[in-house]
Protein backbone atom coordinates (compact mmCIF):
# COMPACT_ATOMS: atom_id res chain seq x y z
CA UNK A 1 0.00 0.00 0.00
CA UNK A 2 2.57 1.97 0.85
CA UNK A 3 4.95 1.47 -1.91
CA UNK A 4 2.11 1.82 -4.55
CA UNK A 5 0.74 5.30 -3.15
CA UNK A 6 4.97 6.42 -3.64
CA UNK A 7 5.00 5.24 -7.23
CA UNK A 8 1.81 7.05 -8.30
CA UNK A 9 3.03 10.27 -6.05
CA UNK A 10 6.37 9.60 -8.29
CA UNK A 11 4.41 9.10 -11.60
CA UNK A 12 1.82 11.93 -10.86
CA UNK A 13 5.06 14.22 -9.95
CA UNK A 14 7.14 13.55 -12.95
CA UNK A 15 4.13 14.09 -15.54
CA UNK A 16 3.27 17.79 -14.12
CA UNK A 17 6.99 18.55 -14.30
CA UNK A 18 6.95 17.24 -17.87
CA UNK A 19 3.65 19.19 -18.54
CA UNK A 20 5.39 22.68 -16.57
CA UNK A 21 8.85 21.93 -18.43
CA UNK A 22 7.59 21.31 -21.78
CA UNK A 23 6.15 24.97 -21.68
CA UNK A 24 9.39 26.48 -21.65
CA UNK A 25 10.48 23.41 -24.54
CA UNK A 26 7.83 24.96 -26.83
CA UNK A 27 8.57 28.30 -26.63
CA UNK A 28 12.65 27.55 -26.84
CA UNK A 29 11.47 25.09 -30.35
CA UNK A 30 9.53 27.64 -31.62
CA UNK A 31 12.21 30.59 -31.30
CA UNK A 32 14.31 28.36 -32.41
CA UNK A 33 12.39 27.85 -35.59
CA UNK A 34 11.69 31.10 -36.16
CA UNK A 35 15.73 31.61 -35.94
CA UNK A 36 16.20 29.00 -38.08
CA UNK A 37 13.75 30.53 -40.63
CA UNK A 38 13.91 34.25 -40.11
CA UNK A 39 17.58 34.72 -39.86
CA UNK A 40 19.07 33.72 -43.19
CA UNK A 41 16.74 37.06 -44.14
CA UNK A 42 20.07 39.15 -42.88
CA UNK A 43 22.48 37.21 -45.37
CA UNK A 44 20.10 37.29 -48.34
CA UNK A 45 18.74 41.18 -47.78
CA UNK A 46 21.03 44.18 -46.97
CA UNK A 47 19.72 46.15 -43.95
CA UNK A 48 19.85 49.42 -46.13
CA UNK A 49 16.72 47.57 -47.96
CA UNK A 50 14.97 45.70 -45.11
CA UNK A 51 14.79 49.23 -43.60
CA UNK A 52 13.28 50.35 -46.77
CA UNK A 53 10.31 52.37 -46.79
CA UNK A 54 8.61 50.38 -49.93
CA UNK A 55 6.99 46.90 -49.26
CA UNK A 56 6.16 45.04 -52.49
CA UNK A 57 8.07 41.47 -51.95
CA UNK A 58 6.94 40.47 -55.48
CA UNK A 59 9.19 42.77 -57.14
CA UNK A 60 11.99 42.34 -54.05
CA UNK A 61 10.96 45.26 -52.08
CA UNK A 62 11.43 43.88 -48.46
CA UNK A 63 11.01 47.33 -46.49
CA UNK A 64 9.90 46.06 -43.04
CA UNK A 65 9.94 49.57 -41.40
CA UNK A 66 5.66 50.55 -43.12
CA UNK A 67 4.40 47.24 -41.27
CA UNK A 68 6.72 47.52 -37.80
CA UNK A 69 5.14 51.12 -37.81
CA UNK A 70 1.81 50.16 -38.63
CA UNK A 71 1.63 47.32 -35.69
CA UNK A 72 2.56 49.89 -33.63
CA UNK A 73 -0.12 52.36 -34.60
CA UNK A 74 -3.19 50.04 -34.63
CA UNK A 75 -1.64 48.58 -31.28
CA UNK A 76 -1.14 52.13 -29.47
CA UNK A 77 -4.49 53.04 -30.70
CA UNK A 78 -6.27 49.45 -29.27
CA UNK A 79 -4.59 50.26 -25.86
CA UNK A 80 -5.73 54.09 -25.36
CA UNK A 81 -9.74 52.24 -26.04
CA UNK A 82 -8.89 48.95 -24.02
CA UNK A 83 -7.14 50.11 -21.08
CA UNK A 84 -9.40 52.63 -19.18
CA UNK A 85 -12.72 50.82 -20.61
CA UNK A 86 -11.15 47.36 -19.52
CA UNK A 87 -9.71 48.83 -16.42
CA UNK A 88 -13.31 50.76 -15.45
CA UNK A 89 -15.02 47.94 -16.26
CA UNK A 90 -13.84 45.66 -13.99
CA UNK A 91 -13.61 48.27 -11.29
CA UNK A 92 -17.41 48.81 -11.74
CA UNK A 93 -17.70 44.67 -11.71
CA UNK A 94 -15.89 44.27 -8.76
CA UNK A 95 -16.44 47.42 -6.43
CA UNK A 96 -19.20 48.86 -7.07
CA UNK A 97 -22.00 47.17 -8.88
CA UNK A 98 -24.37 45.20 -6.80
CA UNK A 99 -24.35 41.75 -6.62
CA UNK A 100 -27.38 40.35 -9.43
CA UNK A 101 -25.27 43.11 -12.16
CA UNK A 102 -21.87 41.28 -11.24
CA UNK A 103 -23.88 37.55 -12.29
CA UNK A 104 -25.14 39.14 -15.57
CA UNK A 105 -21.88 41.32 -16.33
CA UNK A 106 -19.37 38.66 -15.86
CA UNK A 107 -20.63 36.15 -18.39
CA UNK A 108 -21.34 38.79 -20.83
CA UNK A 109 -17.82 40.27 -20.95
CA UNK A 110 -16.71 36.29 -21.01
CA UNK A 111 -19.42 36.07 -24.46
CA UNK A 112 -17.81 39.15 -25.74
CA UNK A 113 -14.41 37.37 -25.30
CA UNK A 114 -15.36 34.56 -27.35
CA UNK A 115 -16.26 36.38 -30.27
CA UNK A 116 -15.15 35.15 -33.56
CA UNK A 117 -12.44 37.81 -34.61
CA UNK A 118 -13.32 37.15 -38.12
CA UNK A 119 -17.39 38.01 -37.13
CA UNK A 120 -15.67 41.49 -35.89
CA UNK A 121 -13.92 42.04 -39.33
CA UNK A 122 -17.61 41.62 -41.47
CA UNK A 123 -19.22 44.09 -38.62
CA UNK A 124 -16.20 46.30 -39.08
CA UNK A 125 -16.53 46.35 -42.82
CA UNK A 126 -20.03 46.37 -43.09
CA UNK A 127 -20.74 48.70 -40.48
CA UNK A 128 -17.75 50.64 -38.29
CA UNK A 129 -15.81 51.12 -41.61
CA UNK A 130 -18.73 53.01 -44.05
CA UNK A 131 -20.04 55.35 -40.64
CA UNK A 132 -16.19 56.68 -39.94
CA UNK A 133 -15.29 57.30 -43.03
CA UNK A 134 -18.71 59.57 -43.20
CA UNK A 135 -18.69 60.73 -39.73
CA UNK A 136 -14.70 62.07 -40.02
CA UNK A 137 -15.23 62.98 -43.65
CA UNK A 138 -12.37 60.47 -44.72
CA UNK A 139 -11.25 59.06 -48.00
CA UNK A 140 -12.03 55.79 -47.20
CA UNK A 141 -12.96 54.09 -43.83
CA UNK A 142 -10.39 50.69 -43.73
CA UNK A 143 -7.74 52.90 -41.61
CA UNK A 144 -5.63 51.94 -38.08
CA UNK A 145 -8.60 53.52 -36.62
CA UNK A 146 -11.54 51.12 -37.82
CA UNK A 147 -8.94 48.49 -36.91
CA UNK A 148 -8.27 50.27 -33.35
CA UNK A 149 -11.21 50.36 -32.38
CA UNK A 150 -12.21 46.72 -32.91
CA UNK A 151 -8.83 45.23 -31.68
CA UNK A 152 -9.89 47.44 -28.46
CA UNK A 153 -13.00 45.96 -28.43
CA UNK A 154 -11.35 42.30 -28.62
CA UNK A 155 -8.95 43.07 -26.18
CA UNK A 156 -11.42 44.97 -23.35
CA UNK A 157 -12.58 41.52 -22.23
CA UNK A 158 -8.94 40.23 -22.06
CA UNK A 159 -8.37 43.23 -19.89
CA UNK A 160 -11.41 43.28 -17.46
CA UNK A 161 -11.23 39.49 -16.36
CA UNK A 162 -7.74 39.65 -15.35
CA UNK A 163 -8.23 43.00 -13.67
CA UNK A 164 -11.00 42.10 -11.49
CA UNK A 165 -9.51 38.76 -10.49
CA UNK A 166 -7.16 41.18 -9.35
CA UNK A 167 -9.46 43.42 -7.55
CA UNK A 168 -11.60 41.05 -6.47
CA UNK A 169 -8.13 39.10 -4.61
CA UNK A 170 -7.37 42.09 -2.60
CA UNK A 171 -8.21 41.69 0.94
CA UNK A 172 -11.56 42.80 2.14
CA UNK A 173 -9.68 43.85 5.21
CA UNK A 174 -7.75 46.74 3.37
CA UNK A 175 -11.32 48.54 1.79
CA UNK A 176 -12.53 48.14 5.53
CA UNK A 177 -9.57 49.74 6.89
CA UNK A 178 -9.47 52.65 4.51
CA UNK A 179 -13.60 52.70 5.10
CA UNK A 180 -13.18 52.62 8.96
CA UNK A 181 -10.17 55.94 8.18
CA UNK A 182 -13.46 57.96 6.43
CA UNK A 183 -12.21 57.86 2.55
CA UNK A 184 -14.92 57.58 0.88
CA UNK A 185 -15.55 54.76 -2.06
CA UNK A 186 -14.22 56.58 -4.70
CA UNK A 187 -10.84 57.46 -2.39
CA UNK A 188 -10.62 53.44 -1.56
CA UNK A 189 -11.02 52.59 -5.00
CA UNK A 190 -8.17 54.74 -6.33
CA UNK A 191 -6.13 54.96 -3.61
CA UNK A 192 -6.49 51.73 -1.84
CA UNK A 193 -7.86 48.77 -3.80
CA UNK A 194 -6.35 49.47 -7.98
CA UNK A 195 -2.82 49.82 -5.52
CA UNK A 196 -3.06 46.65 -4.00
CA UNK A 197 -4.12 44.81 -7.47
CA UNK A 198 -1.39 46.73 -9.37
CA UNK A 199 0.48 44.00 -10.61
CA UNK A 200 -2.69 41.84 -11.25
CA UNK A 201 -3.82 45.04 -13.39
CA UNK A 202 -0.57 45.34 -15.03
CA UNK A 203 -0.41 41.72 -16.31
CA UNK A 204 -4.24 42.28 -17.20
CA UNK A 205 -2.96 45.46 -19.65
CA UNK A 206 -0.05 43.59 -20.86
CA UNK A 207 -1.80 40.35 -21.89
CA UNK A 208 -4.78 42.79 -23.97
CA UNK A 209 -2.00 44.41 -25.80
CA UNK A 210 -0.18 41.31 -26.45
CA UNK A 211 -4.06 39.92 -27.67
CA UNK A 212 -4.14 43.31 -29.78
CA UNK A 213 -0.29 42.83 -31.39
CA UNK A 214 -1.10 39.21 -31.95
CA UNK A 215 -4.68 39.79 -34.00
CA UNK A 216 -4.55 38.87 -37.68
CA UNK A 217 -7.75 38.25 -38.92
CA UNK A 218 -9.83 41.89 -38.25
CA UNK A 219 -6.95 44.12 -38.86
CA UNK A 220 -6.34 42.11 -42.33
CA UNK A 221 -10.15 43.28 -43.09
CA UNK A 222 -10.22 46.36 -42.01
CA UNK A 223 -6.91 48.31 -41.85
CA UNK A 224 -6.70 48.57 -45.80
CA UNK A 225 -3.02 46.90 -45.57
CA UNK A 226 -1.58 49.56 -47.52
CA UNK A 227 2.49 49.22 -46.54
CA UNK A 228 2.98 53.35 -45.95
CA UNK A 229 4.80 54.44 -43.03
CA UNK A 230 2.55 55.34 -40.18
CA UNK A 231 4.51 58.14 -38.27
CA UNK A 232 2.71 60.79 -39.10
CA UNK A 233 -0.01 62.30 -36.53
CA UNK A 234 -2.57 61.65 -39.22
CA UNK A 235 -1.34 57.86 -39.97
CA UNK A 236 -3.94 56.99 -37.43
CA UNK A 237 -7.09 57.75 -39.98
CA UNK A 238 -5.24 56.06 -42.89
CA UNK A 239 -4.63 52.79 -43.77
CA UNK A 240 -2.08 50.57 -42.17
CA UNK A 241 -0.34 47.03 -43.12
CA UNK A 242 0.56 45.56 -39.69
CA UNK A 243 3.18 42.16 -39.46
CA UNK A 244 0.42 40.40 -38.93
CA UNK A 245 -1.85 40.81 -41.64
CA UNK A 246 1.45 41.13 -44.08
CA UNK A 247 2.66 37.31 -42.49
CA UNK A 248 -1.38 35.77 -42.84
CA UNK A 249 -1.57 37.44 -46.40
CA UNK A 250 1.56 36.13 -48.07
CA UNK A 251 2.32 32.60 -46.35
CA UNK A 252 0.19 31.21 -48.15
CA UNK A 253 2.26 32.16 -51.24
CA UNK A 254 5.74 32.16 -50.69
CA UNK A 255 7.83 29.51 -52.67
CA UNK A 256 9.18 27.60 -49.70
CA UNK A 257 12.96 29.04 -48.74
CA UNK A 258 12.82 31.79 -50.96
CA UNK A 259 13.98 35.47 -49.65
CA UNK A 260 10.33 36.55 -49.66
CA UNK A 261 9.56 33.61 -47.07
CA UNK A 262 12.63 34.06 -45.16
CA UNK A 263 11.51 37.49 -44.04
CA UNK A 264 7.73 36.73 -43.32
CA UNK A 265 9.59 34.52 -40.64
CA UNK A 266 12.01 37.62 -40.08
CA UNK A 267 8.57 39.38 -39.63
CA UNK A 268 7.72 36.71 -37.18
CA UNK A 269 10.78 37.31 -35.28
CA UNK A 270 10.37 40.83 -34.82
CA UNK A 271 6.71 40.21 -33.50
CA UNK A 272 8.33 38.00 -31.06
CA UNK A 273 10.40 39.93 -29.66
CA UNK A 274 8.13 42.85 -29.53
CA UNK A 275 5.96 40.60 -27.53
CA UNK A 276 8.97 39.22 -25.58
CA UNK A 277 10.51 43.20 -24.55
CA UNK A 278 6.75 44.16 -23.24
CA UNK A 279 6.33 41.05 -21.20
CA UNK A 280 9.75 41.78 -19.45
CA UNK A 281 8.91 45.62 -19.22
CA UNK A 282 5.34 44.45 -17.56
CA UNK A 283 7.25 42.09 -15.37
CA UNK A 284 9.92 44.27 -13.89
CA UNK A 285 7.32 46.84 -12.87
CA UNK A 286 5.88 44.12 -11.31
CA UNK A 287 8.94 43.08 -9.36
CA UNK A 288 9.70 46.23 -8.34
CA UNK A 289 6.26 47.32 -7.17
CA UNK A 290 6.12 44.02 -4.90
CA UNK A 291 9.94 45.20 -3.74
CA UNK A 292 8.29 48.48 -2.33
CA UNK A 293 5.32 46.91 -0.94
CA UNK A 294 7.74 44.53 0.87
CA UNK A 295 10.02 47.45 2.19
CA UNK A 296 6.54 49.10 3.62
CA UNK A 297 5.87 46.80 5.25
CA UNK A 298 8.54 45.27 7.06
CA UNK B 1 -27.91 32.59 -13.49
CA UNK B 2 -28.48 29.25 -12.97
CA UNK B 3 -31.46 29.78 -15.54
CA UNK B 4 -29.12 31.30 -18.24
CA UNK B 5 -26.32 28.87 -17.59
CA UNK B 6 -28.81 25.71 -18.65
CA UNK B 7 -30.20 28.06 -21.40
CA UNK B 8 -26.45 28.26 -22.76
CA UNK B 9 -25.84 24.54 -22.20
CA UNK B 10 -29.42 23.61 -23.91
CA UNK B 11 -28.78 25.82 -27.06
CA UNK B 12 -25.02 24.85 -27.42
CA UNK B 13 -26.51 21.33 -27.35
CA UNK B 14 -29.01 21.20 -29.61
CA UNK B 15 -26.53 23.46 -31.70
CA UNK B 16 -24.19 20.54 -31.75
CA UNK B 17 -26.92 18.02 -32.13
CA UNK B 18 -28.11 19.71 -35.01
CA UNK B 19 -24.44 19.76 -36.80
CA UNK B 20 -23.74 16.30 -35.96
CA UNK B 21 -27.08 14.93 -37.53
CA UNK B 22 -26.62 17.57 -40.78
CA UNK B 23 -22.45 16.08 -41.14
CA UNK B 24 -24.24 12.18 -40.73
CA UNK B 25 -26.56 12.61 -43.45
CA UNK B 26 -24.49 13.74 -45.98
CA UNK B 27 -21.69 11.15 -44.71
CA UNK B 28 -24.04 8.46 -45.51
CA UNK B 29 -25.14 9.85 -48.83
CA UNK B 30 -21.54 9.95 -50.15
CA UNK B 31 -20.95 6.70 -48.54
CA UNK B 32 -23.95 4.53 -50.40
CA UNK B 33 -22.39 6.16 -53.82
CA UNK B 34 -18.89 4.91 -52.91
CA UNK B 35 -16.97 7.28 -55.11
CA UNK B 36 -14.23 5.24 -56.33
CA UNK B 37 -11.87 8.22 -58.25
CA UNK B 38 -10.62 11.79 -56.44
CA UNK B 39 -9.76 14.66 -57.96
CA UNK B 40 -8.42 17.15 -55.88
CA UNK B 41 -8.27 20.66 -57.58
CA UNK B 42 -6.88 23.81 -55.87
CA UNK B 43 -5.33 28.09 -56.46
CA UNK B 44 -7.05 30.95 -57.87
CA UNK B 45 -9.42 32.24 -56.34
CA UNK B 46 -11.17 34.02 -59.83
CA UNK B 47 -11.25 30.57 -61.14
CA UNK B 48 -12.85 28.80 -58.03
CA UNK B 49 -16.43 29.64 -58.77
CA UNK B 50 -15.89 28.05 -61.86
CA UNK B 51 -14.64 25.03 -61.10
CA UNK B 52 -17.14 24.48 -58.26
CA UNK B 53 -20.44 24.46 -60.70
CA UNK B 54 -17.74 22.21 -63.40
CA UNK B 55 -17.17 19.92 -60.65
CA UNK B 56 -20.72 20.30 -59.61
CA UNK B 57 -22.20 19.39 -62.86
CA UNK B 58 -19.64 16.79 -63.79
CA UNK B 59 -20.30 15.07 -60.47
CA UNK B 60 -24.11 14.62 -60.79
CA UNK B 61 -23.45 12.95 -64.41
CA UNK B 62 -20.63 10.76 -62.85
CA UNK B 63 -21.65 9.64 -59.43
CA UNK B 64 -18.69 7.62 -59.18
CA UNK B 65 -16.24 10.46 -59.58
CA UNK B 66 -15.47 12.99 -56.65
CA UNK B 67 -13.69 16.57 -56.78
CA UNK B 68 -12.95 18.65 -53.87
CA UNK B 69 -12.15 22.37 -55.34
CA UNK B 70 -10.35 24.79 -52.95
CA UNK B 71 -9.38 28.78 -53.49
CA UNK B 72 -6.57 30.21 -52.03
CA UNK B 73 -4.38 32.29 -54.86
CA UNK B 74 -2.73 31.17 -58.21
CA UNK B 75 0.42 30.42 -56.21
CA UNK B 76 -1.35 28.52 -53.63
CA UNK B 77 -2.31 26.18 -56.29
CA UNK B 78 0.82 26.21 -58.61
CA UNK B 79 2.71 25.72 -54.74
CA UNK B 80 0.21 22.21 -54.12
CA UNK B 81 1.15 20.98 -57.12
CA UNK B 82 4.68 21.34 -56.85
CA UNK B 83 4.22 19.51 -53.92
CA UNK B 84 2.07 16.83 -55.40
CA UNK B 85 -1.04 17.78 -53.02
CA UNK B 86 -3.21 18.32 -55.75
CA UNK B 87 -4.19 17.23 -59.21
CA UNK B 88 -5.02 19.85 -60.75
CA UNK B 89 -3.75 23.37 -60.32
CA UNK B 90 -5.81 26.52 -61.43
CA UNK B 91 -4.23 29.78 -62.43
CA UNK B 92 -5.25 32.94 -63.46
CA UNK B 93 -1.68 33.91 -64.99
CA UNK B 94 0.74 31.69 -66.35
CA UNK B 95 3.15 29.70 -64.27
CA UNK B 96 6.29 31.53 -63.42
CA UNK B 97 10.23 30.30 -64.21
CA UNK B 98 10.90 29.42 -60.81
CA UNK B 99 8.21 27.87 -60.03
CA UNK B 100 8.98 25.46 -63.29
CA UNK B 101 12.39 25.37 -61.69
CA UNK B 102 10.90 24.30 -58.22
CA UNK B 103 8.84 21.83 -59.39
CA UNK B 104 11.03 19.74 -61.63
CA UNK B 105 13.46 20.06 -58.64
CA UNK B 106 10.56 18.16 -57.06
CA UNK B 107 9.94 15.82 -59.58
CA UNK B 108 6.94 17.68 -61.27
CA UNK B 109 6.20 18.63 -65.12
CA UNK B 110 3.74 21.21 -65.12
CA UNK B 111 2.04 20.84 -68.39
CA UNK B 112 -0.50 24.04 -69.02
CA UNK B 113 -4.08 24.00 -70.55
CA UNK B 114 -6.00 26.97 -71.18
CA UNK B 115 -9.65 26.73 -69.98
CA UNK B 116 -11.40 29.45 -70.36
CA UNK B 117 -10.86 33.48 -70.69
CA UNK B 118 -11.20 36.00 -68.30
CA UNK B 119 -11.80 40.07 -68.47
CA UNK B 120 -10.56 42.07 -65.54
CA UNK B 121 -13.56 44.82 -65.41
CA UNK B 122 -12.22 48.33 -63.90
CA UNK B 123 -14.71 49.26 -60.89
CA UNK B 124 -16.29 52.46 -59.72
CA UNK B 125 -18.73 53.94 -57.12
CA UNK B 126 -22.75 54.27 -58.89
CA UNK B 127 -22.38 57.78 -58.06
CA UNK B 128 -19.10 58.70 -59.76
CA UNK B 129 -19.88 60.53 -62.85
CA UNK B 130 -16.35 58.98 -64.70
CA UNK B 131 -16.97 56.05 -67.01
CA UNK B 132 -14.62 56.11 -69.65
CA UNK B 133 -10.79 55.63 -69.28
CA UNK B 134 -7.92 54.90 -71.02
CA UNK B 135 -5.04 52.48 -70.15
CA UNK B 136 -2.79 55.24 -69.87
CA UNK B 137 -4.74 57.19 -67.00
CA UNK B 138 -5.87 54.12 -65.76
CA UNK B 139 -2.11 53.26 -65.26
CA UNK B 140 -1.30 57.24 -63.70
CA UNK B 141 -4.49 56.45 -61.24
CA UNK B 142 -2.43 53.63 -59.65
CA UNK B 143 0.58 54.45 -59.98
CA UNK B 144 0.20 57.62 -57.77
CA UNK B 145 0.47 59.69 -60.80
CA UNK B 146 -3.13 61.45 -60.45
CA UNK B 147 -4.36 61.70 -56.58
CA UNK B 148 -8.32 63.48 -57.44
CA UNK B 149 -10.90 62.27 -59.38
CA UNK B 150 -11.12 66.29 -61.11
CA UNK B 151 -7.65 64.87 -62.86
CA UNK B 152 -9.72 62.52 -65.05
CA UNK B 153 -12.70 64.46 -65.71
CA UNK B 154 -14.36 63.63 -62.31
CA UNK B 155 -15.45 65.57 -59.22
CA UNK B 156 -13.21 67.04 -56.69
CA UNK B 157 -12.75 63.90 -54.46
CA UNK B 158 -9.31 61.84 -53.38
CA UNK B 159 -9.01 58.76 -55.45
CA UNK B 160 -8.70 55.53 -53.41
CA UNK B 161 -6.61 52.86 -54.99
CA UNK B 162 -8.18 49.42 -54.50
CA UNK B 163 -6.35 46.41 -55.47
CA UNK B 164 -5.60 42.78 -54.48
CA UNK B 165 -3.43 41.21 -52.68
CA UNK B 166 0.13 40.24 -54.24
CA UNK B 167 -0.45 36.91 -53.98
CA UNK B 168 -3.46 37.20 -56.46
CA UNK B 169 -3.06 36.33 -60.32
CA UNK B 170 -5.41 39.28 -60.73
CA UNK B 171 -2.65 41.82 -59.10
CA UNK B 172 0.23 40.31 -60.94
CA UNK B 173 -1.86 40.52 -64.63
CA UNK B 174 -2.76 44.06 -63.25
CA UNK B 175 0.29 44.96 -62.93
CA UNK B 176 2.07 43.85 -66.55
CA UNK B 177 -0.91 44.34 -68.62
CA UNK B 178 -1.93 47.75 -66.87
CA UNK B 179 0.02 49.75 -64.91
CA UNK B 180 3.14 49.14 -67.10
CA UNK B 181 1.17 48.58 -70.38
CA UNK B 182 2.79 45.43 -71.00
CA UNK B 183 6.26 46.84 -71.26
CA UNK B 184 9.05 44.69 -69.26
CA UNK B 185 10.98 47.27 -69.04
CA UNK B 186 8.65 49.15 -67.22
CA UNK B 187 9.60 49.41 -63.43
CA UNK B 188 6.43 51.08 -62.48
CA UNK B 189 4.54 49.73 -59.12
CA UNK B 190 1.68 50.49 -57.29
CA UNK B 191 1.06 53.83 -55.69
CA UNK B 192 2.23 53.14 -51.61
CA UNK B 193 -1.27 54.19 -50.22
CA UNK B 194 -2.93 51.51 -52.74
CA UNK B 195 -5.42 49.25 -50.58
CA UNK B 196 -4.35 45.76 -50.69
CA UNK B 197 -7.52 43.50 -50.07
CA UNK B 198 -7.17 40.13 -49.04
CA UNK B 199 -10.84 39.24 -51.55
CA UNK B 200 -12.87 40.17 -53.97
CA UNK B 201 -15.45 40.63 -52.23
CA UNK B 202 -13.64 43.43 -49.89
CA UNK B 203 -13.21 45.30 -52.69
CA UNK B 204 -16.52 45.02 -54.22
CA UNK B 205 -17.75 45.95 -50.21
CA UNK B 206 -16.04 48.97 -50.68
CA UNK B 207 -16.29 50.35 -54.62
CA UNK B 208 -19.99 49.91 -53.67
CA UNK B 209 -19.99 51.70 -50.33
CA UNK B 210 -17.31 54.42 -51.22
CA UNK B 211 -17.37 57.07 -53.94
CA UNK B 212 -13.84 57.70 -54.00
CA UNK B 213 -12.57 54.10 -54.58
CA UNK B 214 -11.94 52.91 -57.98
CA UNK B 215 -10.64 48.94 -57.90
CA UNK B 216 -10.27 46.16 -60.52
CA UNK B 217 -12.16 42.50 -60.41
CA UNK B 218 -12.77 39.54 -62.80
CA UNK B 219 -15.79 39.94 -64.92
CA UNK B 220 -17.51 37.23 -63.44
CA UNK B 221 -17.32 38.78 -60.20
CA UNK B 222 -18.54 42.26 -60.81
CA UNK B 223 -22.40 42.49 -59.85
CA UNK B 224 -24.28 44.66 -61.82
CA UNK B 225 -24.96 48.31 -59.26
CA UNK B 226 -21.39 48.61 -59.70
CA UNK B 227 -20.30 50.92 -62.53
CA UNK B 228 -17.67 48.82 -65.21
CA UNK B 229 -15.35 51.57 -66.92
CA UNK B 230 -15.06 51.69 -70.53
CA UNK B 231 -11.33 51.61 -71.64
CA UNK B 232 -9.89 53.04 -74.37
CA UNK B 233 -5.96 51.54 -75.69
CA UNK B 234 -5.00 55.18 -75.84
CA UNK B 235 -6.32 58.48 -76.62
CA UNK B 236 -8.75 59.12 -79.36
CA UNK B 237 -9.37 55.08 -80.17
CA UNK B 238 -12.91 53.59 -79.08
CA UNK B 239 -14.13 53.04 -74.90
CA UNK B 240 -15.15 49.89 -74.77
CA UNK B 241 -16.82 47.70 -72.02
CA UNK B 242 -15.53 44.18 -71.34
CA UNK B 243 -18.35 41.57 -72.19
CA UNK B 244 -17.85 38.50 -74.35
CA UNK B 245 -17.75 39.79 -77.73
CA UNK B 246 -15.36 42.61 -76.74
CA UNK B 247 -12.76 39.86 -75.03
CA UNK B 248 -13.34 37.55 -78.05
CA UNK B 249 -12.47 40.04 -80.87
CA UNK B 250 -9.37 41.72 -78.77
CA UNK B 251 -11.15 45.00 -78.31
CA UNK B 252 -11.03 44.74 -74.69
CA UNK B 253 -7.88 45.28 -73.94
CA UNK B 254 -7.31 43.61 -70.21
CA UNK B 255 -8.32 40.14 -71.13
CA UNK B 256 -6.60 36.97 -69.99
CA UNK B 257 -6.44 33.23 -70.63
CA UNK B 258 -7.32 31.01 -67.33
CA UNK B 259 -5.26 27.94 -67.06
CA UNK B 260 -5.28 24.54 -65.56
CA UNK B 261 -1.94 22.73 -64.70
CA UNK B 262 -1.32 18.75 -64.62
CA UNK B 263 1.84 16.72 -63.15
CA UNK B 264 2.96 15.91 -67.07
CA UNK B 265 0.04 15.05 -69.67
CA UNK B 266 -3.10 14.22 -67.52
CA UNK B 267 -4.04 10.79 -67.34
CA UNK B 268 -6.83 8.26 -66.21
CA UNK B 269 -10.26 10.65 -65.00
CA UNK B 270 -8.19 13.72 -64.95
CA UNK B 271 -7.85 13.76 -68.78
CA UNK B 272 -11.64 12.88 -69.29
CA UNK B 273 -12.76 16.18 -66.85
CA UNK B 274 -10.17 17.77 -69.07
CA UNK B 275 -11.63 16.73 -72.39
CA UNK B 276 -15.38 17.27 -70.33
CA UNK B 277 -14.32 20.93 -69.40
CA UNK B 278 -13.42 21.94 -73.04
CA UNK B 279 -16.62 20.93 -74.50
CA UNK B 280 -19.52 23.11 -75.36
CA UNK B 281 -21.61 22.03 -72.14
CA UNK B 282 -19.12 22.77 -69.83
CA UNK B 283 -17.92 25.97 -71.93
CA UNK B 284 -21.56 27.07 -71.45
CA UNK B 285 -21.47 27.37 -67.81
CA UNK B 286 -17.83 29.48 -68.68
CA UNK B 287 -20.48 32.14 -70.29
CA UNK B 288 -23.28 31.73 -67.84
CA UNK B 289 -20.74 32.58 -65.01
CA UNK B 290 -19.79 35.63 -67.15
CA UNK B 291 -16.27 34.35 -68.01
CA UNK B 292 -15.55 33.94 -71.65
CA UNK B 293 -15.38 30.59 -73.48
CA UNK B 294 -12.28 29.33 -75.27
CA UNK B 295 -12.79 29.73 -79.23
CA UNK B 296 -12.12 26.34 -80.31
Amino acid sequence: MEKSLSWREFIITRLIQTSGYSAILFVALIFFFLLREGLPTLTEVDMSSLLNIRWYPIEDYFGILPLITGSLVVTLGAALIAVPFGIGTAVYISEIAPRWMREILKPLVELLGGLPSVVLGFLGILVLAPFLRVFLNLPTGLTALTGSLLLGGIAVPTVVSVAEDALDSVPRAYREGAWALGATKWQTIWRVTLPAARSGVLTAVMLGIGRAIGETMTVMMVTGNAPVLAIKLGSLFSPVRTMTATIAAEMGEVANGSTHYHVLFFIGMVLFIISLVVNIIASSVVFRAKKRAERILS
Amino acid sequence: MKRLHSFLLLTSFLFTFFLLTSCGSSNSSSASDSPAKYIENKGSDTIVNLALAWAEKYQSDHSDVRISVTGGGSGTGIAALVNGTVDLANASRKIKDEEVAEAQSNGVEPVEHIIARDAIAVIVNPNNPVSELTLQQISDIYSGKYTNWTEVGGEDRPIVRLSRETNSGTHVYFLETVLRLGSKDDKTLFSMDTLLLPSSEGIISEVRDNPNAIGYDGLGYVPDDLKTIAIANEAGSAYVLPSIETVNDKSYAIARDLYMYTNGGPTGIVKEYLDWILSDEAQLIVAELGFVPVLK
